[in-house]
């Protein structure tokens, strides 16, 4: 290929050392896989962390049970938000580039030592924000708006993860730059790093959003500003805090697409389409910092209706192209592998026992059903007034962070421990069990906050018998079944965590070891034997009954809840 | 696959087929559907928030929102200003200007309006931001320091109404209330 001498120092591309996967026939490079493995590593454990404080959270506001004092609850919710929004995810998501730029296109990982770096200053800035919300004098939620003031090394933390995040996303740019300098792909990048990088663009945009405004924040808590304008702040707040969603659904989508080709085999439908649907995310999803700032004094009409519908809702179109197109994705394959039979046969043989699938189709339906749609009403300018900051907008961001986000990337990780940690589940039926507990725990907190936010319960709120208030006040009875019934099913879905955390890490651990000649995996992956037969565009494949059966009820639901909200809009009080 | 790339190098040149494009389709024309229903709302709907706006001192507010209360304050038959919870009810004037002071942790003073009259009702916080949460008819507005925002509102029921701050704004967070009265 080039004729320029190195000379004799080595260079990376010479002294990198690949294996390859027995299974996948994947091309592995070991900084890659050590990567891949730490950052994985520190997820789970900010998920064990956060976790454990959302268990706590929901056992307070179950109006029954009140389990922490106020100033708990408050200090409690703050560590809650920013160890699951903020550490669990976007490690994983590191862990996620790291894998679909290196370990899909076979490439070396660009500049380890600067990957090290990054990961190092994402830990000290998560363990220092478990320290500033400990002490007790950062109990400011994890939106910190102002004048409300945390401590100096809250504001600090978050810029230090931010930077050590922001050098991750930077080496996820530089592998897909060696990947294809030194040719380890043929043609277009795989659609799964496609997504990877619609994420990782996002992410830049995300990440120099909470630039702008947690560096002046951090210097007005250390005195040196005398104001932070509060519109301001939640403007650009929320061009981190919303974004920084929208990281996790290109990453949550191309892990659908992921798994659907590792576990059925599925090819996309249209390559063409799926990109598409990406590249609206890279064009529109940032727009949405403006959904919280829909009930807002002091922002013009306009601007709200153009930003929060993503410029007439081009982004929202690329998210239901998705929810075509990655069950389409199954259907097509499970056709070809043989289940005709029906409309519906392609389902419900799908390999249900198998936990990386089970939680990737949990993740997709409820995803659609509950964060997206609650999503696009929520983020209507006129019906955001009847739900912002009540415990309705915790129940959207639960369907899509919790069910959606959360749930594919547990999927993901019974893939990741036999492929990169190379070994195998060691409880089968407790993993295979492990989605749907989850899935339904985390559905019925989403769909029971959604329930009492529509009652008027608000967020982030100790105590809605309102005891010690400056005037009572008696919500409804239902109010109250509806958190308490959140209490139920947060127990459910810390069951869930508990189990997947203790899979993972037994597996880890002690897991079988696949490294060794002559071992099997207990959860097979896609035969790769049937692939020949699988070509775009044949006819005798792209029937798809089932696919759209399953969007037409899909889309009914969403044009009813729609409208429903309207008819509860016109009953309110008149206000211009 | 999707994690193998493109089995035809020219993607890009595949025909759509028929499932995916009418999905698309329909997927752009209902998000353009409810993109205008948004603009529509504004012509035919009477919920629609205000974004009129002043900027203002926190002290300058606090002090409006005591004139206001003292030059409206209602009184009983023998003249004697009527309290509840020790906080002042206020009658403003139908079609008038009402005032209400978000502040650690109440929404001062209590407004006694009459259902069907319009008030244009001034927010404003006097410290951190609040959340004016109007139950049970669940009306939801931010409320800043800083930001004096006036919406026109016209209440369509009569009875006791409890405003909930839903912006967590402190320790006293969960007693942070108020009360708007509405009579026929």
């Amino acid at each position: 290929m080039t004729t320029i001498d190195h000379g004799a120092a080595p260079t990376y591309a010479d002294t990198a050392s690949y294996r390859t996967c027995r299974f996948s026939g994947l091309r592995i490079e070991a900084n890659a896989e050590l990567l891949i493995k730490v950052n994985a590593v520190a997820a789970v454990i900010f998920l064990a962390l956060g976790g454990l404080m959302g268990l706590l959270v929901a056992l307070t506001r179950w109006p029954a049970v009140q389990l922490l004092p106020a100033e708990w609850f408050y200090l409690v919710l703050t560590g809650h938000g920013a160890n699951v929004l903020l550490f669990w995810i976007i490690f994983f998501e590191i862990a996620v580039l790291y894998f679909a730029s290196a370990v899909v296109l076979g490439s070396r990982l660009a500049a380890p030592k600067l990957a090290w770096l990054g990961f190092v200053l994402m830990v000290v800035g998560a363990a220092m924000a478990n320290y500033a919300v400990l002490r007790g004098d950062s109990s400011v939620m994890f939106t910190s708006y102002p004048p409300m003031m945390a401590s100096q090394w809250f504001y600090l933390s978050l810029i230090i993860f931010a930077v050590g995040a922001l050098i991750a996303v930077f080496v996820f740019f530089g592998t897909l730059v060696v990947a294809k300098a030194e040719g380890t792909y043929d043609g277009s990048v795989p659609l799964v790093t496609f997504g990877a990088i619609t994420a990782g663009i996002i992410a830049v945009f995300t990440l120099a959003s909470g630039a702008i405004i947690l560096i002046p924040t951090w210097l007005w808590s250390i005195g040196l500003i005398s104001n932070i304008d509060t519109l301001m702040y939640k403007v650009v707040w929320w061009g981190m805090g919303h974004s920084s969603q929208q990281i996790n659904v290109s990453a949550h989508v191309s892990i659908w697409y992921a798994i659907g080709a590792m576990v059925v085999g599925a090819k996309p439908l249209s390559e063409k389409v799926s990109r598409m649907a990406f590249f609206m995310y890279i064009l529109f999803l940032q727009l949405a910092s403006a959904h919280h700032i829909l009930a807002e004094p002091g922002m013009s009409s306009t601007w709200k209706i153009v930003n929060t519908s993503y410029m007439m809702y081009l982004a929202v179109m690329g998210s239901m192209i998705h929810g075509l197109t990655v069950p389409g994705a199954i259907e097509a394959a499970q056709r070809r592998n043989g289940f005709t039979r029906g409309a519906f046969e392609w389902l419900t043989k799908a390999p249900w026992g198998n936990p990386a699938f089970a939680g990737m189709f949990l993740s997709l339906v409820m995803f659609g059903f509950i964060g997206g749609i609650s999503g696009v009403v929520l983020g209507t300018e006129q019906l955001n007034v009847l739900m912002h900051n009540t415990i309705y907008v915790p129940g959207h961001f639960h369907g899509t962070v919790v069910a959606g986000t959360t749930l594919a990337f547990m999927a993901m990780t019974y893939l990741v421990v036999p492929l990169i940690f190379q070994r195998d589940i060691i409880w089968p039926g407790v993993a295979r069990w492990q989605p749907f507990v989850f899935g339904i725990g985390a559905g019925g907190i989403s769909l029971f906050m959604m329930g009492a936010g529509t009652l008027g319960v608000a967020r982030r709120h100790w105590d809605i018998s309102l005891t010690d208030a400056a005037h009572a006040f008696e919500f409804p009875a239902a109010a109250y079944l509806m958190m308490g019934l959140n209490g139920i099913f947060a127990i459910l879905a810390a069951a869930g965590g508990i189990m997947f955390i203790l899979v993972v890490v037994a597996s880890i651990l002690g897991g079988p070891r696949l490294d060794v000649a002559g071992a099997k995996l207990v959860f097979p992956l896609h035969d790769r034997s049937r692939e020949a037969v699988s070509e775009y565009g044949s006819h005798g494949t792209l029937k798809l009954p089932g696919t759209m059966i399953l969007v037409g009820i899909f889309f009914a639901c969403f044009v009813l809840y729609y409208f429903v909200n309207w008819k509860y809009l016109s009953e309110l009080w008149l206000f211009r | 696959m999707a994690i193998s790339p493109p089995s035809n190098r020219l993607w890009w040149k595949e025909p759509i087929h028929g499932i995916e494009l009418g999905w698309i389709v329909i997927a752009f024309l209902w998000g353009l559907f409810m993109f205008f229903f948004m603009i529509a709302w504004h012509f035919i709907g009477e919920q629609n928030l205000s974004s009129e706006t002043y900027k203002i001192q926190p002290d300058a507010y606090s002090e409006k929102v005591e004139a206001f209360a003292s030059e409206f304050q209602a009184v009983d038959a023998a003249g004697n200003p009527i309290e509840e919870d020790g906080v002042p009810v206020v009658r403003p004037p139908a079609g008038g200007d009402a005032y209400i002071l978000a502040r650690l942790w109440e929404f001062w003073p209590i407004l006694e309006l009459k259902r069907g009259e319009s008030y244009r009702i001034h927010l404003s916080s006097a410290d951190w931001q609040h959340g004016f949460s109007l139950q049970p008819t669940n009306i939801n507005i931010s409320v800043h320091p800083g930001y004096e925002h006036v919406v026109t509102l016209t209440p369509t029921g009569s009875g006791v109404f409890g405003i909930i701050c839903n912006e967590f704004c402190g320790i006293g967070h969960h007693t942070m209330t108020g009360r708007i009265r509405v009579v026929d």
